[in-house]
């Protein structure tokens, strides 16, 4: 623990980092302003007018809905899945030692450390060498396989916090192993748990660069979008999906901050 | 612990879960490969398998008038790969990849320096939460944002109009590589959106890292009578390098591989990222586009482990 921090930050570091926090923040920002925009045909500054007609058109586009519905459906999927291979890796690396534990965390974090475009054209040729067809099933795969760290890396770090007192306290006292990890070890990894199934769902509604290659014709939510970058058709309609696709996205990464902020507090956690 | 198990029998369990649960305790070997057996067959059989197919068709090569793969090692495909066009594309993506990382670096240490030394209690969550939303926002709206922004109708325009600063802006287009005819279609313009993006990864590292450093540390030095500047760079700056090294390693690989940024706003001059996309799509030759590939995969090996050398990992 340190002793004391200072008060005061030199000038030049608040205004520096006040800066960098207006670069990071303001464009995000603008997405909200140009959702409302009349302008229909260009990216107009500042807006000619402002009106929220835009946000019934986008509603009658079954287009939309359908990106939309199907985002969700291969989030969902592609988060349980990880879920629960990800717990069960963190629970072996964490509870167990065995040869090659080392090996195991590095292969988890692969799909994410290389670049997207690498992990995306390795499953596409892959599908094409085994003769599977494109389907929502190839989309979850691909998901599933770089949501998988997000969880276990939560789940790790939990684990790690949890004391392994509290286990051996719980056999002690005559409960099975089923028993332990549901009244022990459950309580104590849900949060945890929870908080990583919410990244891995934005992380996988938000996914572009591996689903390019692992969908077929179907499109997710960010295939529209990124179509509609390419070649504009309405872009109001992008305006406000990208909005949609903002708040979405963000209400995840709220929760499962607030979930995890309490972490120091596991029980038997610094004993 | 089997030892212990058999040397003082305990009572057995009654019961199916009961008799596994003790079944598991006796040969923990067998809870562990249940435990590893799902996720190991998904990654290592399904991912490892995928990768190492793409690049066993690397050493396969096409033919040139069928158009077809032809199944016989060879390393022509490789001969091609390091023909002076894919060489351009290659020094080009590395070049902005490290361009990108070291303007990260730039505007994210005073941030993640402010985070970890002045910012307490409730104003920590806060910046916590301001460099997360960001990080976790959606990639593509991001990159939409920048289209609006550097629209030549658009806000940036607009802005260096009221300032009477639009003359900076041409010139600035008018040089040769970093300009072009608007910045969506710049160098410049693909620079800035890369470390827009990009940037937000290499906070949490670099803050990770300076939050170690001891306070009574920097304290020392100063009462040894060094300037601020001085212990900056021969206290602070040495401390948080292994958390900058950690934090590079996302910048660097995710710039690496993109090649959807390059593809909205940028010159047509191709990243490795489009080459790929390019090669497996409309040319077919799925043999050069693995070997592309390759590229950064040794490149991002080597970093990874330079990384692990100067400690890098243990700022994570």
């Amino acid at each position: 623990m340190r002793s004391e921090k200072p008060n005061h930050a030199p000038l030049g570091l608040k205004i520096a980092t006040a800066a960098g926090l207006a670069f990071m923040h303001l464009p995000i920002l603008l997405i909200f302003l140009y959702a409302f925009t009349t302008e229909e045909k260009s990216y107009q500054f500042p807006p000619p007018g402002l009106t929220a007609q835009w946000f019934a058109v986008a509603w009658s586009r079954p287009d939309v809905w359908a990106a939309l519905t199907l985002s969700l459906k291969v989030a969902s999927i592609a988060t349980a899945t990880a879920l629960v291979l990800g717990t069960l890796c963190a629970a072996a690396v964490s509870q167990t030692r065995f040869f090659g534990r080392e090996a195991i965390s590095l292969l988890v974090i692969l799909p994410i450390a290389l670049p997207g475009i690498i992990t995306g054209i390795a499953l596409r040729s892959a599908f094409s060498i085994a003769e599977i067809p494109f389907s929502f099933w190839t989309i979850v795969l691909g998901h599933a396989t770089f949501c998988i760290v997000v969880v276990y890396n939560n789940a790790v770090a939990r684990f790690r916090r949890i004391s392994g007192s509290l286990i051996e306290a719980s056999m002690d006292l005559g409960a099975d192993g089923f028993q332990t990890f549901r009244y022990v070890i459950l309580p104590n990894i849900g949060t945890a748990l929870l908080a990583g199934g919410m990244l891995a769902f934005a992380l996988s509604f938000d996914e572009v660069i591996v689903t390019t290659f692992t969908a077929g014709q179907q499109s997710t939510l960010p295939i529209w979008m990124l179509e509609e970058l390419i070649r504009p058709r309405q872009r109001p309609v992008t305006n406000v999906v990208a909005m949609i696709v903002v708040i979405v996205t963000f209400l995840p990464i709220l929760g499962a901050y607030y979930l995890t902020r309490d972490g120091d507090k596991v029980a038997g956690a610094g004993k | 612990m089997t030892t212990v198990a058999e040397s003082f029998p305990l009572p057995e369990r009654r019961g199916t879960a009961g008799r596994l649960s003790d079944f598991f305790w006796r040969h923990p070997h067998v809870l562990l490969a249940i435990l590893l057996g799902p996720p190991l067959i998904w990654l290592g059989i399904v991912y490892l398998g995928s990768l190492f197919a793409l690049l066993l068709q690397s050493f396969f090569s096409i033919d040139d008038f069928s158009g077809l793969i032809n199944y016989e090692f060879t390393l022509a495909t490789y001969r091609q790969l390091l023909s002076e066009a894919n060489l351009d594309i290659i020094i080009r993506t590395v070049a902005m990849a490290a361009l990108v990382t070291l303007a990260s670096a730039v505007i994210v240490f005073p941030i993640a320096y402010y985070a970890a030394r002045y910012a307490r209690g409730k104003g920590k969550a806060l910046f916590y939460l301001a460099v997360m939303l960001p990080l976790w926002s959606s990639y593509l709206v991001k990159v939409y944002a920048w289209k609006l922004i550097l629209a030549k109708e658009g806000i940036l325009t607009w802005f260096l109009a009221k300032l009477n600063l639009l003359w900076l802006l041409d010139a600035w287009l008018a040089l040769p590589i970093v300009g072009g005819s608007s910045l969506s279609i710049s160098y410049t313009g693909t620079f800035i959106v890369f470390v827009y993006v990009w940037m937000p990864f290499m906070i949490l590292p670099i803050q990770a890292a300076l939050e170690r450093v001891p306070a009574n540390l920097i304290e020392a030095s100063s009462d040894l009578g060094g300037t601020p500047a001085q212990t900056f760079r021969h206290v602070i700056f040495p401390l948080a390098l292994p958390g900058i090294v950690a934090g590079s390693i996302f910048t660097f690989s995710l710039t690496l591989g993109d090649y959807i940024i390059p593809q909205i706003i940028g010159s047509s001059r191709l990243f490795i990222g489009q080459a790929v996309y390019a090669q497996q799509g409309t040319a077919g030759n799925v043999p050069l586009a693995a070997a592309f590939t390759v590229v950064p995969i040794v490149i991002m090996g080597a970093y990874l482990w330079m990384a692990k050398r100067m400690g890098a990992f243990d700022a994570l």
